[in-house]
């Protein structure tokens, strides 16, 4: 049962990465004022991109490039409607998600049901050899670290660098930004386009390295989860990286409980992710000051220079 | 063209043109000619002033210098040599600086980091720049301070030191004592007769009479989007001043003694506000009564609690049932309730912002006297009668002389002074029992201005109760009857406003005068 | 160094004529180009393709009649949805309203299976909206009491609902005598609406309750206060609260409204064309009507057009396998395009686009 264990918390690793790349670049998309509410379309566009590309050559590198590529390439269209055309936000981002959830069925028709073999997981020598940690902290595939990696790089970003700054009061305020010479509209341009490629990254990882095949609709919700999960974070990226863990253990509580031998019906298993999303998105929205104080004051409104 | 020839001339432009000259700007907007043909010269080494009422242009012609607006037509020349600013980057880089009357200052981050955003340099050389220009210029802040922390004369010298950590050649400042109370007005001027002593030139931009004799070498007045005259303003006496700014003498509001045995028509007792954010200034333990046929002045510089007191006068914040007798209308508790309970009681409101607050925008006049005026008969059976709306908005239009083309055009296509007769006129036409109305002639043009204050007081005759909200002090001792000071959250007692002057008031609003003054209003 | 704009945009103070008729032609134009070029890329006859998705189901009786049958649906959620969209309040979460409507109403004629009593169909029909506005009831309380984002939270309602009816069919509400198909009893004829236009073609009488909440619609957006304050909530949520209109009781109207209309639409299929209840009981029309409703320009004239244009690109999909060898996930994409062109050419009818004028001396 141990064994068990260790093996559910250690996949939990592995179920939080996609949703903690994905909800990392929605956190610096949202820092800059724009909400984007296209983030399951975009990791299913690259789902599909990234899992036909590992599927044809057999590079993993590629895959992730690809799927990167195509989340990065659908947010530009979001970036448009929503910077240049000035739409409404929440409006554009169903577009562009609904457009990607379309496309990504569309191009990978012909792959539906397909598997590809895992990728391989980096074992660190020696660490990876002691109990119960090992397994589960030193021996997870290249992205479990790289996302951990840049939710610490993105917190630095954010709190320690000049263009951190910059990002941040974009998104207090892009009118006063705009009068003391900052470019809101590039600003935003570029961390919707960060978004896109974290998205796009997340997206890729759920059909190269965690199923690995491709089924259409696989996202299954996750893009949704990881809007939710930057409102649980207070948009920091630290506490992102906490709460996408604690999702990833939800998400594998089917076999959790397996495990552990209790029988609960499939249908709460199979409910658990969405109802959580619920309740954890509840409880933190209900401390309305909290949220008000850590949102980006601007969120959700365009920008239009004064002429 | 003025130049005055008193003044020590800076390091001056080669070829001996003056700092900044306009020629012939033209600026217009779907609904108004904003600038026509404006020349403008302003010589190194001086403070020039353009002066004008709201609604002049002055805020126009301030965009198209600084790159925030392009004009239509004519030419500008930096140094004599001909340019177009195409943003407040480029306007940076030829060596232009401005201070904004609302200020692009960000509330969530230190003063250092503000200025970071801005001047190159590490924060730690920063706040070593911010404190030395600060201590030659007397502009004392702290760098490492949290700017929602600040007051607003504290935050606008963070703007002029941000100003000057970029080494301007000329500095602009826009209405820079509207916000600042008399106390701080002097140190100010003392700050920027030291700057212009160093050879920078300053544009600065009012409509204060008095303050552009006693500051400025030279003078360009506007009225209507036109020069209408350039002056020296020591040698013009501020009747001739005021006679190129509005073409006419001030108009003066006849305002006869209130009577003193009205009932008591709104109550606040130990009224206070527990907002968590630290933007906001709470109410603290705020008391004071309004009679029947009196106006009840609120002084205080901006950023006291006067926004907290009118939206939880307005029904716009509410308390919980417990505190419900924290303020009481007509002797009915109504701090628990919404605002559309408390205009059922006879509550009129007239917040500071008119547009996207005290009117929808994108809406007609028509469905803007809807908003509020809808008890006046203009629904039935949960529909709206159109009739009944459309004689109200007429009826208003020509009530308040508002200029527009008529009940169909937009709250957004009329210009601040319209919108705000339109919608004093609203909140007058509901007959109310109290009316709160806050910074009643903010933006707004000289006529216009008398027009709503007149109107004030005669509903005060009428029997209604009134307070009035206000950041300046000569329209609170033109129009009111007492006058209470707000001073970070607090009231003072109520000042006889026939018996008392402008100096105490402001010193009260600096909080210069004891704080027991401040607390014995609570008893 | 410096990027210039070339052009700005400045609001327009009357609304463009020509805006409001030219901005669903250039949508449609583009996406038809867009759709052109990307199905000739992954092979297809993009003449077939076009051809399949907007002429085709337009050619025949059965075809029509299959259009009103989506376009019903489509139609009765948009006008909901608009209502509750103008107010800004975010009810992307029709889908699962449909679906709990569809299972609650089943309950009636999966219980009384032989029955034949007139009052079926009535009850379907009420239970049906009432299921739909309890789900959607459920976001509105979430959001007025802790505040949560109610796109968020009817999303996940959502992917409830459809995990739920998945457990029913397969489960408690299986048909015991149907082979273990996911599906239940076929509904009595009495738990049916009426079908006309011919034998064969499946239209049939909701269409009826589609066009009476058309019109309640439009009486209720153009002449009653109730919506008016909903409008000023949506547009400046500022002045609402200085007139006293309660936001939170414009969540719940919004919320409620669009569960009810998504329920009744969720009986229109399980009590139209379905006759049953199964694991699939729509199409995804509960995400397809947010388009329509913003294709419609958020109002109820608008929808029906734009409800009709989407459902012969349903229909279209519908076909597109057999005819053009493309899935009808295709017809999502369509979805997808049209908003997508809408929201860039909408801008056209809000801002006028001037250019600004050139340098004098390059920056």
């Amino acid at each position: 049962m141990m064994d068990a264990l260790t093996f559910v918390v250690a996949g939990a690793f592995a179920m939080a990465t996609p949703l903690m790349l994905a909800a990392l670049g929605e956190l610096v998309t949202e820092r800059s004022g724009v909400l984007n509410l296209s983030v399951e379309g975009m990791m299913a566009i690259a789902a599909a991109i990234a899992f036909m590309t590992t599927h044809d050559t057999g590079s993993f590198l590629l895959g992730f490039a690809a799927g990167g590529v195509s989340g990065l390439l659908l947010s530009v269209v979001f970036a448009l409607l929503v910077l240049v055309f000035l739409a409404n936000q929440v409006v554009a981002g169903l577009a562009v998600g609904i457009l990607g959830l379309g496309l990504s069925a569309l191009l990978a028709r012909s792959y539906e049901g397909m598997t590809i073999l895992p990728m391989g997981k980096i074992t660190i020598p020696i660490l990876s050899d002691l109990p119960l940690v090992g397994p589960i902290l030193f021996r997870q595939d290249v992205m479990v670290y790289l996302a951990i990696g840049s939710a610490i790089t993105l917190a630095w970003f954010l709190f320690k660098t000049k263009r951190g700054l910059v990002l941040r009061v974009v998104g207090e305020n892009p009118q006063a930004a705009h009068s003391i010479g900052l470019r809101p509209i590039r600003v935003r341009f570029i961390a919707v386009l960060f978004g896109g490629l974290m998205a796009g990254l997340g997206g890729a990882y759920v059909s190269i390295v965690l199923t690995p095949l491709w089924s259409q609709g696989m996202i299954a919700g996750r893009g949704w989860i990881a809007v939710a999960l930057v409102v649980f974070a207070c948009w920091r990226p630290i506490r992102l990286t906490v709460g996408a863990y604690l999702f990833g253990v939800v998400l594998l509580l089917d076999l959790a409980i397996q495990a552990l031998g209790l029988s609960i019906p499939s249908v709460i298993l199979t409910c658990m992710p969405y109802a959580l999303t619920i309740v954890v998105l509840t409880i933190v929205s209900s401390d309305a000051s909290r949220i008000r104080l850590n949102a980006p004051v601007s969120l959700g409104e365009n920008f239009r220079p004064a002429n | 063209m003025t130049s005055n020839p008193a003044v020590q001339v800076g390091e001056a432009p080669r070829n001996g043109a003056p700092l900044l000259s306009l020629s012939g700007i033209t600026k217009r907007y779907p609904a108004v000619v904003a600038n026509e043909n404006i020349d403008l010269d302003v010589s190194a080494g001086e403070i020039h002033a353009v002066l004008g009422e709201n609604g002049a242009g002055k805020s126009t012609l301030m965009k198209i210098i600084f790159g925030v607006a392009q004009p239509d037509a004519g030419t500008i020349y930096w140094q004599g040599h001909p340019v177009r600013i195409d943003s407040p980057a480029h306007a940076r880089e030829l060596g232009i600086s401005m201070v904004f009357q609302h200020f692009s200052l960000f509330e969530a981050i230190t003063v250092a980091e503000n200025i970071s955003l801005t001047v190159p340099g590490t924060l730690k050389e920063l706040s070593r720049r911010i404190r030395e220009t600060g201590q030659e210029f007397g502009l004392k802040v702290e760098p490492a301070a949290l700017v929602c922390n600040l007051s607003v004369g504290q935050r606008q010298r963070v703007e002029i030191i941000r100003c000057l950590l970029q080494e301007p050649k000329l500095l602009i400042l826009d209405e820079p004592t509207s916000v600042l109370p008399p106390p701080n007005v002097e140190q100010l001027f003392e700050t920027l007769r030291r700057l212009v002593a160093k050879g920078m030139s300053i544009l600065y931009i009012s409509h204060k009479l008095e303050e552009i004799r006693s500051l400025c070498h030279s003078a360009t007045i506007l009225r209507q989007g036109r020069v209408s005259g350039h002056v020296i303003p020591a040698e013009t006496s501020s009747h001739a001043l005021a006679s190129l700014m509005i073409g006419r003498d001030l108009p003066k509001t006849a305002h006869p003694p209130a009577r003193q045995d009205g009932a008591v028509r709104l109550r606040v007792a130990n009224l206070s506000s527990h907002d968590p954010d630290p933007h906001i200034v709470n109410i603290d333990d705020l008391s004071l009564e309004v009679r029947s046929g009196e106006i009840l002045g609120i002084a205080g510089v901006s950023g006291n609690g006067q926004h907290m007191l009118s939206k939880m006068l307005s029904g716009e914040e509410v308390l919980a049932p417990s505190e419900k007798h924290r303020i009481e209308l007509m002797g009915t508790a109504v701090a628990h309730e919404n605002a559309g309970r408390r205009r059922n009681l006879g509550l009129s409101f007239v917040p500071e912002e008119r547009l996207g607050r005290g009117a929808v925008p994108p809406f007609s006049l028509a469905d803007n006297s809807l908003l509020t005026g809808h008890r006046m008969g203009m629904t039935g059976r949960g529909m709206v009668r159109n009739q009944p709306r459309d004689a109200f908005t007429d009826q208003c239009i020509a009530d308040m002389n508002v200029v527009c083309a008529g009940s169909k055009s937009n709250a957004a296509s009329l210009s601040g002074g319209n919108l705000q007769k339109f919608i004093v006129g609203r909140e007058i036409m509901m007959a109310p029992k109290v009316l709160v109305i806050a910074q009643p002639t903010w933006g707004i043009d000289v006529g216009a201005a008398a027009m709503v204050r007149q109107k004030l007081v005669d509903l005060r005759d009428t029997g209604t109760a009134i307070l009035l909200i206000s950041e300046e002090l000569e329209e609170l001792f033109e129009i009111s009857d007492r006058i209470v000071v707000m001073f970070k959250g607090r009231a003072s007692p109520a000042l006889d406003a026939r018996a008392t002057d402008a100096e105490t008031i402001g010193r009260m609003m600096i909080g210069d005068i004891a704080a027991p003054l401040f607390s014995e209003a609570a008893q | 160094m410096n990027i210039r704009q070339p052009f700005v945009l400045v609001p327009r103070q009357r609304q463009s004529r020509i805006a409001l008729i030219a901005v669903p032609l250039v949508t449609i134009s583009l996406t038809v180009i867009a759709a052109f070029f990307l199905f000739a890329g992954l092979g297809a006859d993009p003449g077939i393709v076009l051809y399949t998705f907007f002429i085709e189901p337009l050619s025949s009786a059965y075809n029509l009649g299959e259009v009103l049958i989506k376009a019903s649906p489509l139609i009765l959620i948009a006008q909901g949805l608009a209502i509750s969209f103008r107010a800004k309040v975010w009810n992307i979460g029709a889908e699962g309203q449909l679906i709990i409507g569809a299972i609650c109403a089943s309950l009636i004629p999966i219980y009384w299976s032989h029955s034949d009593s007139m009052l079926m169909l009535p009850g379907m029909i009420l239970i049906g909206a009432a299921a739909g506005m309890v789900w959607a009831g459920i976001a509105a309380l979430l959001r007025t009491r802790f505040n949560a984002s109610e796109v968020i939270v009817t999303l996940m309602l959502t992917e409830i609902a459809r995990q739920l009816l998945y457990f029913l069919v397969t489960g408690p509400l299986r048909d015991p005598m149907g082979y273990n198909f996911p599906q239940s009893v076929l509904f009595p004829s009495a738990a049916l609406y009426p079908t006309f236009g011919g034998v064969g073609v499946r239209a049939n009488l909701s269409i009826f309750i589609t066009l009476a909440v058309t019109i309640i619609c439009w009486v209720f957006v153009s002449k009653s206060f109730a919506s008016f304050k909903l409008l000023v909530g949506g547009t400046t949520p500022a002045a609402a609260r200085y007139a006293g209109f309660l936001p939170k009781q414009a969540v719940w109207i919004s919320l409620l409204i669009g569960g009810a209309v998504a329920g009744l639409a969720g009986v229109g299929e399980i009590a139209g064309p379905i006759g049953k209840l199964q694991r699939i009981i729509s199409p995804g029309y509960g995400f397809a009507a947010i388009i329509v409703a913003f294709l419609g320009g958020l109002n109820p004239i608008g929808i029906v057009f734009a409800g009709m244009l989407m459902a012969v690109v349903y229909v279209g999909g519908d076909n597109s396998l057999v005819t053009a060898n493309i899935p009808a996930s295709a017809s999502v994409v369509f979805q997808g395009l049209l908003l997508v062109f809408y929201l860039a050419t909408a801008v056209f009818a809000r801002y006028e686009i001037r250019r600004a004028p050139p340098p004098l001396i390059p920056a």
